[in-house]
């Protein structure tokens, strides 16, 4: 079919399922939002750049679906730079479209004109730039075949305007080859032998799930895993959900501010069952002394994740899914005979697990005049009984949603893991509700972040997204204060948040339900308030400043050396 | 030491700096680069020498290899490859001196590409260091002026390049 380059485009994007973009016009996307004036095809006019795609990977880490933005050349263009390295960081499948100024004016400093392709290829798994318009279609399809297979993440499409205004055949696509991207979903299956071989070898294995289980679909697979092996599984922020939190072998959050439990048992396991994960230093702490007695088994679909940070003794490329589904069916085979030998050192050891647990669970900070920021998160976490998807920005308020809110499944729990930028958590909650009209999203923020993305107030206002919003206002930067509390002698410097708008005045403005609490007995009755609202609700809770995010292991420390705000720990085990 | 890398990169626009945008993104100065067209027109082969630790260089490869628009990525550095460079030099040499300057050159292997009164320019080809001994001795014979390509390698035939890390299909069978 002969159509314009910008019908293209749309066409394209239809015929890969999209249903929603975020984005922003500019000039030389008219004409692409000319052909969006009667097509299907949903646009939501965030207020930034940097939101639409922020509000794509939001779709996209909620639905599991390809999330789709657009912004024009130039500003536009590198507005969205934060949100692809986001999604870079957290492989997260998103398609930017942006638009450049006609061919015959790059590289003349045209008005708008930036290097597009140039400045986001570092940020991007793979970009376009189409200077032809028999290139367009085929350029779009691949960008959704990249971005979604294999390890995902945002590719970026840039279209100079004379390519959205030329004719020209909108062909279907055939399947896609390209030469320099092959992708091994299956795992070798020595690999996968010798890994139920360790596996009934060890006395004290570990799971380490990380990304990748919620990326390939894993989590019945990693629930099943977890209970042939009868062995503890932690999850890394952005593995969260991938194992109910009320499964009885999930200790939860690995790391920085991971539970006692996680990092007491990596420090002690004998093997490391490392399925998606990157080992990122948030995880490791200091590296030498990182599961330092544990052999390593790293299952990853990115053989350049495998041997990165930690050496893998056994590596695996492969899908998780298909990984697990296979080791899964080996251990149910031999687990009578070869898994007998050490089954009673396992069931020591989850039991030992399980005793970390107890002897030092997460803070339970109260007050009965002020609200604590820790009772703040329970409270959410009890009212919203794992029913509802939580977007959370960054900082302290999404540690201690890390650590106390539990969740029933994957792609419940959506926060900016790798890159941790704050004024994510807003958009992000825009993207997961377009993706998911009917069911409960809130986004936890804190009053910086939130400050950071309030023109976005604006959108959910004009398209009556019933977004919950609350925003845990401790008058600071709350991290920061933390950091210069405990690492910079209470030096404390830019941290202050004075002059928070009036919450009722301010969602007031935008024609939405806002109230601000400070005592804990309204914290229950306010969350079910904003509910019960059928329309966007903010929710402003001051909470006490002076809290600290516990445990905490200090950047480059040792996993198991954490910071509590209990008596320090013994070492247990060897 | 260098690292010896060789690529089979689509010949794509944005290829050239999607590779060197690994090694620069750590601050790695490319030492060497090479770029040309393979038999396949849509493919070409690079050659980069860089400044890479020993430890890093395996994820350099896995870094490069996972380039979208990168067909192969090879670690040469420390296996048998066949290593060539191209080099012209610019010699100013006294008439006296020119005959053992073309005596000398004979010795290195080396072609005169132009003459003119008072200088010679010179090809030679050959390994790094041969063409740095080549060099020196030129500089007795007046002022020079040096261009080099930078290295090509070619793994040898042998089982060597067996280990030859591809992504998928063999690709050792393609002759590119
Ligand atoms: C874009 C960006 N700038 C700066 C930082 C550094 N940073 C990390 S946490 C934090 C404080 C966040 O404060 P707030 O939003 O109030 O949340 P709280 O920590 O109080 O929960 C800052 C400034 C960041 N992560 N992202």
């Amino acid at each position: 079919m002969v159509m314009k380059g910008a019908r293209i485009v749309l066409e394209a994007l239809a015929r890969e399922g999209c249903e929603v973009i975020f984005g922003y016009p500019g000039g030389v996307t008219l004409p692409i939002y000319d052909s969006l004036y009667d097509h299907h095809i949903r646009h939501i006019l965030v207020r930034h750049e940097e939101n639409a795609c922020f509000a794509a990977e939001g779709y996209a880490r909620s639905t599991g679906k390809v999330g789709v933005c657009m912004a024009t050349s130039g500003p536009g263009a590198t507005n969205l730079v934060t949100g692809l390295v986001d999604a870079l960081m957290d492989s997260i499948p998103v398609v930017a479209i942006t638009g450049q100024v006609p061919q015959n004016l790059i590289g003349r400093d045209a008005f708008q004109e930036a290097d597009t392709f140039g400045i986001t290829r570092s940020c991007t798994k793979h970009n376009y730039l189409v200077k032809d318009v028999n290139d367009l279609a085929r350029s779009i399809h691949e960008a959704f075949h990249i971005a979604s297979t294999g390890r995902p993440g945002p590719v970026l499409v840039d279209i100079t305007k004379d390519v959205l205004l030329s004719q020209g055949m909108y062909h279907a696509p055939g399947p896609i080859h390209l030469r320099g991207y092959k992708v091994s979903l299956e795992g070798h299956a020595g690999q996968i032998k010798r890994a139920a071989q360790m596996i009934w070898e060890a006395e004290r294995p570990y799971v380490y799930a990380g990304g990748g289980i919620v990326a390939s679909g894993a989590a019945e697979e990693l629930r099943e895993f977890a209970e042939v092996l009868e062995a503890p599984v932690a999850e890394t922020l952005m593995g969260l959900g991938s194992l109910a939190s009320e499964h009885p072998h999930c200790i939860g959050l690995l790391g920085m501010h991971g539970s006692y439990a996680a990092n007491m048992g990596i420090s002690n396991a004998d093997l490391l069952i490392a399925l998606g994960v990157r080992f990122d230093d948030r995880v490791t702490g200091r590296l030498e002394a990182f599961a330092r007695h544990a052999k390593v088994v790293h299952v990853d679909i990115d053989p350049a994740e495998i041997g990165k940070n930690r050496h893998a003794d056994l590596p695996i490329v492969g899908d998780v899914k298909h990984v697990l589904g296979r080791l899964n069916k080996l251990l149910a085979e031999t687990k009578g005979t070869e898994g007998r030998a050490k089954a009673q050192a396992r069931a020591r050891w989850m039991e030992q697990t399980r005793e970390w647990r107890q002897l030092h669970p997460f803070s339970t900070a109260y007050s009965d005049t002020e609200i604590k920021p820790q009772f703040l998160v329970r409270e959410i976490d009890r009212v919203l009984g794992g029913n509802a998807i939580l977007s959370a920005d960054v900082g302290q308020h999404q540690m201690w949603a890390a650590q106390y809110v539990r969740f029933k499944r994957p792609r419940q729990w959506i926060n900016s893991g790798g890159l941790g930028a704050m004024g994510f958590g807003l958009p992000a909650a825009i993207g997961a509700q377009c993706g998911n009209p009917d069911k409960l999203v809130f986004a936890l923020i804190g009053d910086g972040g939130f400050q950071m993305s309030l023109p976005e107030l604006s959108t959910i206002a004009s398209y009556g997204l019933p977004i919950k919003i609350v925003v845990m206002n401790n008058g600071c930067l709350g991290m920061i204060r933390q950091w210069q509390e405990l690492f910079y002698n209470k030096r404390y410097c830019a941290m202050e948040l004075d002059s928070f708008p009036n919450c009722e005045l301010l969602a007031a403005a935008f024609g939405m339900k806002g109230r601000t609490i400070d005592k804990p007995q309204q914290v229950a009755e306010a969350l079910h308030e904003a509910i019960e609202e059928p329309g966007p609700y903010l929710l402003n809770v001051k909470v006490t400043p002076e809290e600290n995010v516990y445990p905490m292991v200090p950047a480059g420390g040792a996993v198991n050396e954490m910071i509590l705000d209990t008596p320090a720990p013994v070492e247990v085990g060897d | 030491m260098l690292q010896l890398i060789s690529l089979l990169v689509e010949n794509k626009p944005g290829a050239l700096m999607r590779v060197t945008g690994v090694l620069s993104a750590r601050g790695y100065n490319i030492e060497s680069l090479t770029v040309a067209r393979t038999l396949d027109p849509e493919l070409s082969r690079m050659t980069i020498q860089a400044e890479v630790e020993a430890a890093i260089r395996p994820l350099v490869i896995k870094q490069i290899q996972r380039l979208v628009n990168v067909v192969q990525a090879v670690d040469l550095t420390d296996t048998q490859a066949v290593c060539r460079e191209l080099m012209l030099v610019k010699v100013r040499v006294s008439d006296e001196m020119r005959a053992a300057l073309l005596k000398e050159a004979e010795v290195f292997r080396a072609r005169v590409v132009d003459a003119a009164p008072g200088a010679y320019t010179l090809e030679a080809t050959g390994a790094s260091e041969k063409l740095d001994a080549f060099l020196e001795m030129m500089r007795t014979y007046g002022e020079i002026e040096v261009i080099r390509s930078g290295a090509m390698a070619m793994p040898r035939s042998t089982k060597e390049n067996k280990r030859v890390t591809t992504k998928g299909k063999d690709l050792r069978k393609v002759s590119v």
